[in-house]
């Protein structure tokens, strides 16, 4: 159910020989406690560098305490054209919510 | 191209899909189906953009050494490395659509690629500094937040980040400006003169009135543009004129004035002759800026080559050491 590895680039791009080195996906965590954000992607020759290089495009302004590179070629993504039936088994249980269920009259619950 | 392939479903229904998922409102992301044709027009106008992000840097770049102070130069050498930055988030986002980045930087350097006319104009004086800040930076504020809502999702994301950034290149320069009108008659000359010369190519940045502008019914139908060219121009010609009265600066159009009917400030003709002819190379500056380009190009090569041999002694080291 799930697509090709190059999840979030519709090709792969991690050419050597053109001196543009490979692709990384730069995550950044914009304050303590916060989930990573994709914020976009950079150039690099290894995880050092790609760290570095996110630092100076992603986070010039204080827009990051943390930040994570991943190869673009190590991220696996769900496939658009399968979006209905993958994601379908969440759709059909409305059970699953709170608004399911019936409470008496006047009971504060939360 | 690397999309998800269809056997059933023919292409004209795909279409009427993508097209009903636009008309909803809906964010197109770099795996779903789309037309060629849509992906073509987004490349066509992000490397475009991309290019203009980085060749902007020139100009600029030109006063970093002569800034009158070091606050001036902090300020000019961050809005450059901004610009810089811009280039490369809009390079990202063109790559989400198959393009590799080696391919855009060679269109570039070789001259086939298109970049924003307003970069071919030489800054001849400091104030230029200031007016490129206030009329261009204005200018590219205006038409990046409409684009910031265009229907493919790493453009519209890429824009949200850039507009936070153009707000300081505007206000500094427009700080520049207002410095320069508070200042000596010849400071002021200065600053009308830079005036003057930038007054009308902002204009032409927005591209070719509507009625002679090839792709503005597609990209306007596909959600990538929103507003029309004439409609952007007449948005930012609105927000400037109050600028330059506050300052006590002359727009060098003798028949800009306000129209009560319309509450637009009405404008003179565009010189679109020369708009066309910067265009298709002839400005006063684009040789220069490519040349510029391509010797940094050149000589930032030892840097690149430097990075990749220092990331294959790590990982040999690393490779000896396990």
């Amino acid at each position: 159910m799930t697509g090709d590895v190059k999840a979030l680039h519709a090709t792969s791009n991690g050419v050597e020989a053109d001196n543009q080195w490979s692709l990384w996906e730069v995550f950044t965590q914009p304050g303590k406690g916060a989930p990573h954000e994709h914020a976009g992607s950079v150039h690099a020759t290894d995880a050092e560098h790609a760290l570095q290089n996110a630092r100076d495009v992603y986070a010039r302004r204080g827009e990051a305490v943390s930040l994570w590179v991943v190869p673009a070629d190590a991220i696996v993504a769900s496939a658009p054209g399968d979006a209905g039936p993958f994601f379908d088994p969440g759709n059909d249980k409305a059970y699953r919510h709170p608004q399911f269920y019936k409470v008496p009259r006047g009971v504060r619950v939360f | 191209m690397d999309q998800p392939t269809f056997v059933t479903a023919d292409e004209s229904a795909l279409t009427a899909a993508f097209e009903a998922r636009i008309a909803a409102g809906e964010s197109i992301e770099p795996k779903d189906w789309m037309p060629d044709r849509y992906r073509r027009q987004l490349v066509r106008m992000m490397s475009q953009h991309a290019h203009s992000e980085i060749v902007g840097m020139l100009p600029e770049g030109n006063w970093i050494t002569r800034a009158p102070s070091l606050r001036r130069k902090m300020s000019l050498i961050a809005k450059v490395q901004d610009e810089a930055g811009h280039g490369l988030y809009i390079y990202c986002g063109t790559e989400t659509l198959g393009v590799d980045r080696h391919e855009l930087v060679e269109q570039l350097l070789d001259g086939r690629a298109k970049y924003s006319s307003i970069f071919n104009y030489p800054t001849l004086s400091w104030a230029d500094m200031g007016v490129i800040g206030w009329f261009v930076d204005g200018a590219a504020i205006v038409n990046q937040t409409i684009l910031a809502k265009a229907s493919y999702g790493p453009y519209a994301r890429a824009m949200v980040r850039i507009c936070k950034e153009e707000n300081f290149h505007k206000r500094q320069g427009y700080e520049i400006c207002a410095t320069l009108a508070n200042g000596t008659p010849a400071q002021r000359e200065m600053l009308q003169d830079a005036v003057n010369r930038f007054w009308w190519p902002s204009l032409m940045m927005f591209g070719p009135s509507d009625v002679d502008s090839p792709n503005s019914a597609e990209l306007l139908k596909w959600r990538v543009k929103r507003k029309t060219n004439d409609e952007l121009r007449q948005r930012f010609i609105n927000l400037t004129v109050p600028q330059a009265a506050a300052i006590g600066i002359t727009l060098p159009d003798p028949d800009l004035r306000f129209n009560a009917e319309t509450n637009n400030w009405d404008f003179g003709e565009i010189d679109w002759t020369e708009f066309f002819q910067v265009i298709g190379g002839n400005g006063p500056c684009n040789r220069e800026r490519i040349a510029a380009r391509q010797q940094a190009h050149d000589e930032g090569a030892w840097v690149r080559e430097a990075a990749t041999a220092h990331a294959a002694k790590q990982q040999g080291r690393a490779t000896q050491a396990a």
